[in-house]
């Protein structure tokens, strides 16, 4: 259980600030500002190497907000330019989220033709 | 033009713009903050409680931290694609706000709503040109942002 | 040098007061859901009405509501001289694309929700100058081609906010006369634009008030006639806190207009219908004056009508680059 409940409270916690924010500036947080600012914080934290911690604890409610995925992105990065140097910091982010972009990408687009907007 | 009585003028005149703003900014009806923290919370920490309970599958049957971890995600991503293809998750996004924004679903909620909304335009210039439409900036910062935190080490440690 | 048909400022008193000689209306599935159903003409079961998009759907509940029109007076269409049209999506194309079909002389307008008054100013100066005798002034919104050009991704999950309102899905097309029987076109009075420094596209209300206020009191002034003068005065929408404000600003301006002033966006609905702060579009005000307020004109509930139609001319490009939101309001009396 101990997992499970970790994994709760950690993300409830990261989606509680978003919503905080949304309803302190009236909804001029938009959801796109919303996921930019997250992904980018991750990336930021992660590099300060302060969101590895947060994964320890939460696991998946570290890496399933979209934080987790700046986190992710931020460490492909970095272990990259440990192996490949300079390159490494230019395909280590694209490579080390690829699978989470190009799953975004494929259901999307079966999504788009197999459903219509209700309406 | 005496008798002329240009009201409009004296009625900008005596609500100056400034005075405007704060009489709406005291009117203006806000969403309830409590009810709308707990079901973020709530939602958003489901969310992720599945998520982590698909993740310890993956890891029980072997599967190393980081596959299990990408898994997860097109697991989820695939759910939250199917959820707005039915047309289920504006719903539940009416409620829970940023606890379907925030998670990996949220992202791929928007990819996929954009997608669909933009279909009648034809797969290339509608789907196709379409489906980063709010997505695309997100991808924009998160791998600039990755790619300088990179570039930052490596001036480091050469 | 003023003319003999201009009034203070910025109000035209017409000397051959035009017929309103009929109306029809269209609106959507939600909207038939409201009270005034039974005032509207015809009631969509869905939003598409048998078309592909939803932008094809608006060009035709317009179409569809002009031809209506026509018939319930026991016309052709080529005996309309020109009609007047406008609605919300780039360039117009609703309106377009529907005169495409009627071949009719056809001019476009433009003047977001508050097209069913310009419409209505525009025709009925020229049907009173003796350009035309029969004139069609119409406008008309669709809820999702206007979410889709203005907000947010029908499916994309985003919180509603209290200001928010709901395009309405409604056309109404009126046909002016210079002879016949039916309610007046007495008075009218063009707005300017007024812009108070409100930038939030959650809240059309608070951005239109002060000119819905400011045509109004111009309205009177110009006039010089009591604020009570009339039954009824109904502003477009300005949705119920919109409507609000508006009231707050009456009382700063030493004009009382209630208790007879409404909200056309604050009635449109039922308040169960959960459209938080309630309807907006082109489409709003001309349901509401095509369905319930002329046909309580012609029954004799109401006898004096002032009409105040609203209008955000913000565009997104305009809102994303900061700019704050340009409204109007263009005010129409209708008398028995």
């Amino acid at each position: 259980m101990g997992p499970l409940l970790n994994a709760f409270l950690t993300g409830g916690g990261l989606c509680l600030i978003g919503q905080l924010i949304i309803n302190l500036t009236d909804a001029k947080v938009t959801p796109s500002h919303i996921l930019v600012g997250y992904i980018t914080t991750g990336a930021i934290l992660s590099g300060l190497g302060l969101y590895q911690p947060l994964v320890d604890f939460g696991g998946a409610g570290a890496t399933i907000p979209l934080s987790g995925f700046g986190h992710l992105l931020a460490q492909g990065s970095l272990k990259a330019v440990e192996t490949s140097g300079l390159l490494g910091a230019i395909k280590g982010g694209v490579e080390a989220g690829a699978a989470g972009i190009t799953a975004a990408i494929v259901f999307g687009y079966l999504a788009a033709v197999i459903f219509n907007p209700r309406g | 033009m005496s008798e002329v009585n240009d009201v409009t003028k004296d009625a900008l005149k005596k609500i100056n713009v400034k005075e405007y703003g704060n009489l709406v900014k005291e009117m203006k009806p806000k969403r309830a903050l409590i009810p709308d923290l707990i079901w973020a919370f709530v939602i958003g920490g489901l969310i992720c409680l599945v998520a982590q309970f698909i993740q310890n599958q993956f890891i029980i049957n072997g599967v190393s931290i980081l596959d299990a971890r990408a898994s997860t995600a097109i697991i989820m991503i695939f759910l939250a694609a199917l959820a707005t293809g039915l047309g289920i998750y504006d719903i539940l996004g009416e409620r829970a706000g940023a606890g379907t924004i925030v998670p990996i679903t949220g992202f791929a909620n928007v990819i996929v709503a954009s997608a669909m909304e933009f279909k009648k335009e034809g797969y290339v210039f509608g789907v196709g040109a379409k489906i980063f439409n709010v997505a695309g900036p997100t991808l924009v910062f998160g791998i600039v942002t990755a790619m300088l935190i990179g570039l930052i080490k490596f001036f480091l440690i050469s | 040098m003023k003319t003999d048909k201009k009034r203070g400022m910025q109000t035209i008193a017409l000397s051959n007061p035009p017929v309103l000689a009929g109306w029809a209306t269209i609106v959507g599935p939600k909207e038939g859901e409201s009270p005034w159903q039974n005032y509207y003409d015809k009631i969509l079961s869905d939003y598409m009405f048998e078309e592909d998009t939803f932008e094809k759907a608006e060009s035709k509940i317009l179409r569809e509501t002009i031809k209506l029109v026509v018939n319930k007076n026991n016309l052709q269409l080529d005996d309309i001289e020109v009609f007047l049209s406008g609605d919300l999506l780039n360039q117009t194309v609703s309106s377009n694309y529907a005169a495409r079909e009627l071949e009719i002389p056809y001019l476009g307008l433009y003047g977001a929700c508050s097209t069913m008054a310009e419409s209505l100013v525009l025709a009925s100066m020229l049907v009173d100058g003796g350009f035309y005798n029969k004139v069609i002034a119409a406008a008309c919104s669709h809820h999702y081609s206007a979410e889709r050009q203005f907000r947010f991704p029908v499916e994309q999950g985003v919180q509603s906010n209290p200001t928010n309102q709901w395009t309405a899905t409604a056309a109404g097309a009126l046909i002016v006369e210079n002879t016949g029987i039916g309610p007046y076109i007495t008075n009218l009075t063009v707005g300017k634009v007024v812009d108070m420094g409100q930038a939030d596209i959650a809240d059309m209300g608070s951005a239109m008030a002060p000119a819905a206020v400011a045509t109004i009191k111009q309205h009177f002034a110009d006039l010089n006639i009591p604020s009570d003068y009339y039954d009824l005065v109904i502003t477009g929408d300005l949705g119920s806190f919109g409507m609000a404000i508006a009231e707050q600003l009456f009382i700063k301006e030493g004009i009382v207009p209630q208790p007879n002033y409404t909200d056309c966006g604050a009635i449109f609905f039922d308040k169960k219908q959960k459209v938080n702060a309630g309807a907006s579009g082109c489409g709003c005000a001309a349901a509401m004056l095509c369905g319930p307020l002329l046909n309580m004109m012609k029954i004799g509930k109401i006898n004096k009508l002032l009409l105040v139609a609203t209008g955000a001319l913000m565009s997104p490009i305009t809102s994303f680059q900061g700019e704050s939101i340009p409204a109007i309001a263009h005010a129409v009396a209708i008398e028995n």
